[in-house]
């Protein structure tokens, strides 16, 4: 079997898979069930200064799609609601009982260098292997100041990761928000204040449904609801180019990344650390359907590295970095044209209403013996991919590149470019 | 032991032999089934059902919660969508069309789907309404299926409409003739309350072709008629002598058991006998063995593949414990003082030119129930033109004899289904209201 150790900007742990900063890992009696099902370490929910902060009742919302639970999923909860003693009282513990897993603190105060060092002088003596500065939770806490309200200016990013890698010894990842126009800023600035990775994304803002009867939106507390942070499965493209952008950016200088965002399954988390990322971390498939799942994300992940002849994470991890490119450099010589293999195709007709009425009218509907008969027709196909999109019959749509005896030209080297005919 | 006995079944039994055969779809299932279809573009299932309901439309309306507008699709291609979603052989029709069976070999349960959709229609206020008064008149005979559609129909296009019934109640065949496990807590019924409640229908029940009202008269009092009798009696079986008890047809029976409050007074045998190969003997048969009956046997001249009851059907019949003989005809019945004690049938085989023919080899079984599904037929009336004892109809549904449409069982050739009933009577509503708006 392949082996699936983790370094994650100097944390180390048997696993990629971790529990991002949420109820799942909000109390010793959570983490170490979580633990004991396998998982390779923890975000510890966000310690704050006492008093602890006060929660709502009602507080998720969620979308489904075509009948599937949870599609996106949002909260308005804030950051950990239990004394502070009580919750580094329990890292200890558990940190003792489990050596070999990574234990990272989340950590939100108010932005003063003071609240920052007292925090970070008490979370040294548990023992923990890391800290993740909440620099991203998009309610609640970012109205008194905290959370997003620093996240989104990359001074202030800048700032609390110095203090931090100033005041701590361990490693200080630093969680990004995505509610940001432009997510090389904060990741620039977290990289500029010497952070040993960061991690992204927190939840995005949002209002995830509107109940028409009560003329509010969801999750309602007595009459009333805000915006919330959205994550779930729905949000994974998102976040996937956000960590690509970083990975990508040379100023970034290969920050390590702790991917988040949407993460189901082995292959949600093959795909983000093909883009760069070393650990991942999970939490609505885990609010979903238990800690259990942990175990299809490691089998199923060292099967494929199996397969694919991966010994370890290194050796595959960043692999699709140097293939996401600007649309500048995609090559327009070359073309692929959609095939329809007749011997699968049930006849729903799908592809050619939808290249009909949306895209480039390029698949007739005819009848042929009686059965009804789709069909490209080259010359008008683009080769945008939507009917095979749209097929519900595997492999029964292909894209098929057109030979071509033109060499490679992109936009840049494109004499239609008016800055090229400007030249 | 006693041979023919009411009260088989303990009390709590009879609501579940009798109750919903499959049971109605609840919303998450609903949900769940919907996403299924795939909304195909020239979609098979509508092109396959006889009303042409817009299947996809109305079930991308169920996937977003718009249940009102998925009940409309189907009323307004069909106003009998909730006897249909219950009665259908969906697996012959839409069901068989449906692009998923290709894929994996399990179509949309669009029946189950129309039911749910249209469920709720029923109660609230009717959802068509009428247009201007145009003082024409038209005699319906016969409300059934084919004849209500007509009726409502032409009531929408504001002429005024008698329903002549010979029965006590409407409804055809879905209040007389089908099993009552199609169609539970008396929703035969409610649909025909749902479908008059548009206006301008006049219902006359008791009034029997023939008997109580002639086509002559009809023909002058009214500006158009629409003949809608269905079918008639069973065609007698030659080897019984017509006096022997506990031989009847089929349709007796299921009536009778249809118009029961009480079904535990409902005497049935202990061995009975069901003669046919379509629904009605399936009907029975099942029926039978709901009610108790320890051994039923539905015996048919051909092979399976043969019969007018689908695979569907003929399952039901076997998950019930109906046994089904193929390829036996009778040939005598074998009775005593109290009434008949067996059939004996004679074994068939087909010969080179499809001929069916007896192998001279007989086979007993013995019965103190015997049900006749071997066929109805009908007399039509004398002025109108007729094929193979079914009265012959124009694309538009009108007949040899000017001024008046038939449609329904007494006219097709084909499968007597209630939904190719509600297709001929809409189609003559919409022929006869051209004719006389010209």
């Amino acid at each position: 079997m392949a082996d699936l150790t983790c370094n994650m900007g100097g944390i180390t742990a048997p696993n990629p898979f971790w529990l991002a900063s949420a109820p799942p890992t909000d109390k010793a009696y959570n983490v170490e069930r979580a633990f004991d099902a396998g998982w390779g370490g923890v975000v510890w929910k966000t310690l704050g200064e006492d008093p602890p902060v006060v929660n709502v009742s009602s507080r998720y919302g969620a979308i489904g799609y075509n009948g599937q639970r949870m599609a996106g999923f949002n909260n308005i909860e804030l950051i950990s609601d239990r004394p502070l003693e009580t919750n580094l009282k329990e890292i200890i513990e558990v940190k003792k009982r489990w050596p070999d897993r990574a234990m990272i603190v989340s950590l939100m105060v108010p932005c003063e260098e003071k609240n920052w060092r007292d925090i970070l002088t008490q979370v040294t003596d548990t023992g923990a292997d890391g800290i993740e500065l909440n620099l991203g939770c998009p309610h609640g806490m970012s109205e008194r100041g905290m959370g997003a309200a620093v996240g989104q200016v990359p001074d202030y990013v800048k700032m609390v990761t110095e203090w931090c890698k100033q005041y701590y010894d361990k490693p200080v990842l630093v969680k990004l928000t995505p509610n940001i126009t432009n997510i090389l800023h904060p990741a620039r600035a977290a990289t500029g204040g010497g952070a040993d990775g960061v991690s992204l994304i927190n939840t995005i803002n949002s209002i995830i449904a509107v109940n028409l009867d009560e003329m509010a939106p969801e999750p309602i507390v007595d009459g009333k609801g805000t915006h919330g942070g959205y994550c779930g499965p729905a949000v994974k493209p998102i976040a996937m180019n956000m960590v690509a952008e970083i990975a990508r950016d040379s100023e970034c200088q290969n920050i390590p990344i702790s991917a988040i965002g949407g993460i189901s399954n082995w292959r949600d988390a093959a795909e983000f650390i093909a883009l760069g990322a070393r650990s991942v971390q999970v939490c609505t498939a885990a609010m979903h359907y238990g800690f259990k799942i942990v175990e299809d994300m490691t089998d199923g992940l060292s099967y494929w590295m199996d397969e694919k002849g991966y010994k370890s994470l290194d050796d595959f991890s960043g692999r699709a970095i140097a293939n996401v490119t600007d649309w500048k450099y995609l090559n327009l010589n070359y073309d692929v044209k959609a095939r329809i293999n007749h011997d699968l195709c049930i006849g729903c007709g799908l592809c050619h209403i939808a290249c009909e009425d949306g895209s480039h009218q390029a698949i007739t509907a005819g009848r042929k013996d009686g059965k009804r008969f789709y069909e490209v027709i080259d010359d008008e196909c683009v080769g945008c991919n939507l009917c095979m999109h749209v097929c519900p019959v595997d492999h029964c749509i292909t894209m098929e590149p057109m030979p071509t005896d033109k060499a490679p030209m992109n936009w840049t080297q494109d004499p239609r470019n008016p800055m090229n005919q400007a030249k | 032991m006693k041979s023919i006995q009411a009260n088989r079944l303990a009390a709590d039994q009879y609501q579940d032999h009798f109750g919903d055969l499959e049971p109605p779809l609840d919303d998450r299932r609903a949900a769940l089934e919907a996403s299924r279809c795939y909304f195909c573009f020239d979609a098979p299932c509508v092109e396959a059902c006889p009303t042409g309901i817009d299947i996809p439309s109305f079930i991308r309306k169920i996937q977003t919660s718009n249940r009102q507008g998925s009940a409309m699709d189907i009323l307004s291609a069909n106003i009998f969508g909730g006897a249909c979603a219950r009665v259908c052989p969906t697996e012959i029709l839409c069901e068989e069309a449906c692009v998923r069976n290709l894929q994996e070999e399990k179509p949309v349960e669009i029946g189950l789907l129309q039911r749910y959709a249209t469920e709720e229609s029923f109660e609230g206020p009717h959802p068509f309404t009428r247009a201007a008064p145009t003082n024409k008149t038209i005699a319906v005979v016969g409300g059934g299926p084919a004849g209500l559609t007509c009726a409502h129909g032409l009531a929408r296009h504001g002429h005024e409409v008698t329903v002549f019934e010979a029965k006590d109640k409407l409804g055809g065949l879905n209040e007389y003739g089908i099993a009552a496990y199609k169609m539970a807590d008396d929703f035969a019924a409610k649909e025909v309350s749902f479908v008059l409640a548009i206006g301008g229908i006049t219902v006359r029940t008791g009034m029997a072709l023939g008997h109580d009202i002639t086509l002559d008269d009809l023909r002058a009092q009214f500006d158009a008629v629409f003949l809608s009798v269905g079918l008639g009696d069973t065609r007698p079986l030659d080897i019984a002598a017509s006096n022997i008890n506990n031989i009847e047809p089929a349709v007796h029976f299921i009536e009778r058991l249809r118009q029961s409050d009480d079904l535990s007074s409902l005497p049935i045998g202990d061995r009975v006998v069901v003669i046919g190969g379509g629904n009605t003997a399936i009907d029975a048969s099942v029926q039978s063995k709901r009610l108790g009956a320890r051994e039923v046997t539905l015996v048919y001249r051909r092979g399976a593949s043969s019969m007018s009851a689908t695979g569907h059907e003929q399952h039901i019949a076997q998950t019930n414990g109906v046994t089904i003989r193929h390829w036996l005809t009778p040939k005598d019945t074998t009775y005593d003082d109290k009434g008949v004690t067996g059939v004996t049938f004679e074994y068939t085989k087909q010969d080179a030119d499809g001929m069916l023919t007896g192998t001279g080899e007989t086979h007993h079984i013995d019965a103190d129930m015997v049900l006749l599904a071997t066929g109805q037929t009908m007399i039509p009336p004398a002025q109108i033109k007729t094929n193979k004892g079914k009265i012959v109809v124009d694309e538009g549904q009108a007949t040899s004899l000017p001024g008046v449409w038939a449609g329904g069982d007494c006219t097709a050739l084909g499968q007597d289904l209630t939904v190719q009933a509600v297709q001929e009577g809409k189609i003559a509503a919409q022929s006869i209201h051209t004719a006389l708006s010209a």
